[in-house]
């Protein structure tokens, strides 16, 4: 009976959907002031429903209630509870019911929550936002209902892939599908504001948060997948330009140009039509990448869940919603007014110059990513990987790292090449400094990293500027976010940087008792055991190691083996310092008593996630910075 | 002007659209083709495996008579499946080369025992020197050659026997 | 049971010495390395053959460090191998008719931008000019 609650759920939010549709429709054109009451209302109902339908799952899940083939084929009763948890939402049905789920109380919120947008151009939202989630309701129902009963039950489900056990893989597709939820937002807000016309700073202002809560989800999903990647994938890379990084990479690439057009919006209402195309674009990012993924069309090493059948399903959708939305802001914007102007110098400028150096970056990635289905038209067969991104989007992010070192410092509307060279000094000193110690200490670092290192530490006391002869306590929150994002990316080129300018490698086969080194460390295998995990043998080095003449320590690599499916795994044995980690790793046997044993001494390769999660909570700094200062000047309104 | 770039982005999607619908009809060939075909066999010298059975050299290959390299496996399961088509070409007279990957001796006599021996020479492709020279990326693949020591044909994965009147054709000599 | 087309199990052969250790001379494993990092696994769901533990992986980056130890450039180890599988094999696309607008993608974009911003800055003058009046 809780498998047929929850599928009642789920049609009366579809229909919940279609209801908000034809009531936010018409109180958009007609401005009634019930029917604008009752689309909000409608709205919340709609989003607790969805919400209902995705318990109950979890429920199920909980319960390993195996009549229901979703929990049958996923999950297994003697599951640790997390993981049954998490088995609701590691599948196709179960991911899309989250993704609507997540779409209905976004829904809510805005209908809850915002104030200060007029009333027509919400009841939009409120419809582009149903017919977004209609288009997923229909997805569920029709075609993979995560409710379907098996009969007779299965006597215990098939569980999940052993791989798939993982905390970093549980939590990390909810992360990223928060962040493109919340463009579908941005997304929703942009069509309404066609819809009416209304384009300005109070649209600007509404849509902000939303923004900057998305883009706080993608950068903690992108950063965790990024580390879970270097300790899982066995051979310490951070970043493969593989297609699902980059389907992650898209979304976050727009919405950081959106979340900076929008402050010009918000600030200076200028760059109206911009910010609307930004706005369409960040969200179609999010669908792109998730039909990429789902698809299966493009070969990852993060392959997960693919069927090309419901790749079909998503790419209607995306066409319906993306080419809809294109052709509304066709048909809409050449009436949008220009809004205000600005000077080439000026906040404004350099807000633009950032815009334009990340869509470059983002159009590089998409072509890149797509262009091997190019040539597949053509008959050929081709493979575009780092080679290719390296060289066409590490200059442009150098660049657009000068940009964000001159932006906070410079005025808005207006201001003097002087005025910003003065301020530039203290950055440019650090950026020389950096550039003497490295030629004096590193005479052969390689000249990419070598400018990535002198960009960060130009970025990074760049970044402080904005901080100096200001009364730090009353500084606006959201100030200090984006003083805290500019300083977190500084960090995280710093380390991008540093592991590819210094790290080093070791690759050797010993017998136990024989010594490894790698820059100042020396491991010793001391011993190599057979142990049993759940559901897992492995095969478990004993490294004991010494920095220079430090105390020893030890680290465990292992080599283990799943039966199902077979699959053999590197768990990498990680020492983390305060100056780097020492990565190692435990290969095959040789077959006559020797094991590959594979070390790298990465310094300061932690700075790139380190300042991954610094950005994200600039981001969320900067949130509820503007969310409070909204609150108050409502409060003074009132 | 302007009207261009208002409309754009919509050209731009559909572009993008059409190319990606392309990409999810067509068939999802994702195996890894031999740029080999067509141009002669590399050269390569290749020693027995097992006692009994000679190993390869490549360079009496340009004799006048069209021949099957098959590279394959004891290890390989699909290989156990395309045995009875080998036997087939065998019995039609056809001499089949086998390019054995990364095996051993006791292994390869016991699949032999097993799946037959359809092989007029084995060769040792211990560290897949050959797999490489030829282009080939997996195993099973097989190679037709023609008299001249030409490569004419690349056949991915295991010859079932639908696949029997393709290489036959190409054995013929006749142009696919 | 459907059967998969190719093997999908490993042999039972311990790799090849060069496939998990690096060369002698620390210059020729750096050229190796970055060659080996731009080349494709075969086999693998897209990798390169530096970070695959993929048994035929291993069996190209001993073939690579072979190659590179005999003297080869890595610009002929790659069209060695480009001869054999194509593009397909090497990450870094060669420039050629079919690639010319993939690597123009850049320079274009950044085109098209800086025309797209001029124009929103043509409208400045006029703002000087009223600021001015």
């Amino acid at each position: 009976m809780i498998a047929e609650g929850g599928l009642a759920a789920l049609w009366i939010a579809a229909a919940m959907a279609l209801v908000q549709l034809v009531l936010g429709g018409s109180a958009a054109r007609s401005g009634a002031e019930e029917l604008m009451r009752a689309t909000r209302k409608i709205a919340v109902v709609q989003g607790l429903l969805a919400l209902g339908a995705f318990l109950t799952l979890i429920l199920l899940f909980v319960q390993s209630d195996m009549s229901v083939l979703l929990v049958a084929t996923n999950s297994h009763s003697a599951k640790p509870l997390i993981y049954k948890i998490a088995g609701a939402w590691g599948n196709h049905e179960g991911s899309m019911l989250l993704w609507v789920t997540v779409l209905g109380v976004a829904g809510a919120g805005v209908a809850i929550f915002e104030k200060r947008l007029d009333g027509k151009t919400l009841a939009a939202t409120l419809a582009a936002q149903a017919v977004l989630a209609l288009g997923f309701y229909a997805f569920l129902l029709l075609a993979s209902n995560p409710f379907l009963r098996l009969d007779p039950p299965a006597p215990d489900g098939q569980g999940l892939n052993p791989l798939l056990q993982d905390p970093g893989l549980a939590f990390h597709p909810p992360t990223l599908y928060l962040g493109y939820v919340g463009l579908s937002v941005a997304f929703s807000f942009a069509v309404g504001a066609l819809l009416t016309r209304q384009i300005g700073p109070a649209f600007a202002r509404a849509m902000r948060p939303w923004v900057l809560g998305a883009w706080f989800f993608l950068t903690i999903g992108i950063t965790a997948g990024s580390y879970w990647a270097y300790y899982e994938l066995g051979w310490g890379g951070w970043w493969f330009w593989d297609p699902v990084e980059n389907a992650s990479l898209m979304p976050w690439l727009a919405a950081t140009a959106l979340l900076h057009s929008v402050t010009v919006l918000a600030t200076r209402d200028g760059l109206r039509a911009w910010t609307l195309m930004l706005a369409v674009v960040a969200f179609s990012m999010s669908m792109i990448g998730t039909f990429l993924v789902r698809s299966g069309i493009l070969v990852s090493v993060h392959a997960f869940a693919v069927d090309p059948t419901r790749g079909t399903f998503i790419l209607a959708l995306l066409a319906i919603y993306i080419g809809g939305a294109l052709a509304l802001f066709g048909a809409r914007v050449g009436t949008v007014t220009q809004g205000s102007t600005f000077q080439l110098v000026s906040r404004e400028g350099a807000l633009v110059l950032n815009n334009l150096l990340l869509c470059v970056i983002l159009g590089v990635v998409f072509i890149g990513t797509l262009y091997p289905l190019v040539a597949q038209a053509m008959g050929q067969q081709l493979s575009v990987g780092a080679p290719f991104f390296n060289a066409a989007s590490v200059p442009v992010a150098l660049a657009l790292v000068v940009a964000t070192m001159a932006g906070p410092m410079l005025k808005w509307r207006k201001d003097q090449w002087g005025a910003l060279g003065r301020k530039m000094m203290l950055p440019a000193a650090a950026m020389v400094t950096i550039v003497v110690v490295l030629l004096v200490a590193m005479p052969g670092t390689p000249i990419v990293p070598l400018l990535g290192l002198v960009a960060a530490a130009g970025l990074a006391v760049a970044s402080i500027v904005p901080l100096l002869g200001r009364k730090l306590r009353r500084t606006p929150i959201h100030i200090y976010g984006m003083v805290l994002a500019h300083l977190g990316v500084a960090v995280a080129i710093a380390g991008m940087a540093s592991d590819t300018a210094f790290k080093q490698e070791r690759l050797a086969a010993v017998r136990v008792g024989e010594t490894v080194a790698v820059g100042s460390f020396k491991a010793k295998l001391t011993e190599i055991r057979p142990i049993i995990g759940e559901n897992w043998s492995a095969l478990e080095a004993t490294l004991s190691i010494r920095r220079n003449d430090g105390d020893p320590f030890r680290l465990q690599p292992q080599q283990r083996y799943f039966s199902q499916p077979v699959t053999t795994t590197s768990e990498a044995a990680i020492s983390t310092m305060i100056d780097g980690q020492l990565y190692t790793v435990l290969g095959a046997s040789d077959g006559q008593g020797r094991y590959q044993i594979r070390m790298w001494w990465k310094p300061f390769v932690t700075f790139i996630w380190l300042g991954g999660f610094m950005i994200a909570f600039g981001g969320l700094l900067a949130m509820v910075g503007r969310i409070r200062r909204e609150m108050r000047s409502e409060d003074e309104a009132e | 002007m302007r009207r261009v770039l208002i409309w754009a982005p919509l050209g731009f999607f559909a572009l993008v659209f059409a190319l990606v619908m392309t990409g999810l009809l067509a068939p999802s060939d994702r195996a890894v083709k031999s740029a080999m075909v067509g141009k002669p066999v590399p050269g390569f010298v290749l020693p027995a495996l097992v006692p009994g059975k000679p190993g390869v050299n490549s360079a009496a290959f340009a004799d006048g008579k069209p021949r099957l390299i098959n590279v394959f496996a004891s290890w390989c399961v699909p290989c156990i499946a395309e045995a009875p088509q080998l036997m087939k070409l065998k019995q039609q007279g056809v001499e089949i080369v086998g390019v054995a990957t990364a095996d051993t001796p006791e292994d390869m006599a016991n699949f032999l025992k097993t799946a037959g021996d359809p092989f007029a020479a084995i060769g040792d492709d211990r560290i897949r020197k050959v797999q490489f020279a030829l282009g080939s990326a997996g195993v099973p693949e097989s190679f037709v050659i023609d008299g001249s020591g030409k490569i004419v044909m690349q056949h991915i994965g295991y010859i079932g026997p639908q696949d029997m009147p393709k290489i036959l054709a190409a054995l013929a000599g006749v142009q696919p | 049971m459907v059967l998969a087309p190719q093997a999908l199990a490993d042999s039972r052969l311990p790799p090849p010495p060069l496939a998990y250790t690096q060369l002698q001379d620390p210059k020729q494993e750096a050229v190796a390395k970055a060659l080996m990092e731009s080349l494709r696994c075969l086999v693998c769901q897209g990798q390169s053959i530096a970070d695959s533990d993929a048994e035929m992986a291993g069996n190209m980056r001993a073939e690579v460090r072979e190659q590179v130890q005999a003297g080869k450039s890595p610009g002929e180890i790659r069209a060695w191998l480009v001869d054999r599988y194509g593009d397909y094999v090497t990450y870094d696309p060669p420039f050629n008719w079919l690639t010319a607008p993939l690597w123009l993608t850049p320079i274009l974009l950044i085109a098209i931008g800086l025309f797209v911003a001029r124009r929103s800055f043509g409208k400045d003058e006029a703002f000087g000019k009223e600021e001015a009046e």
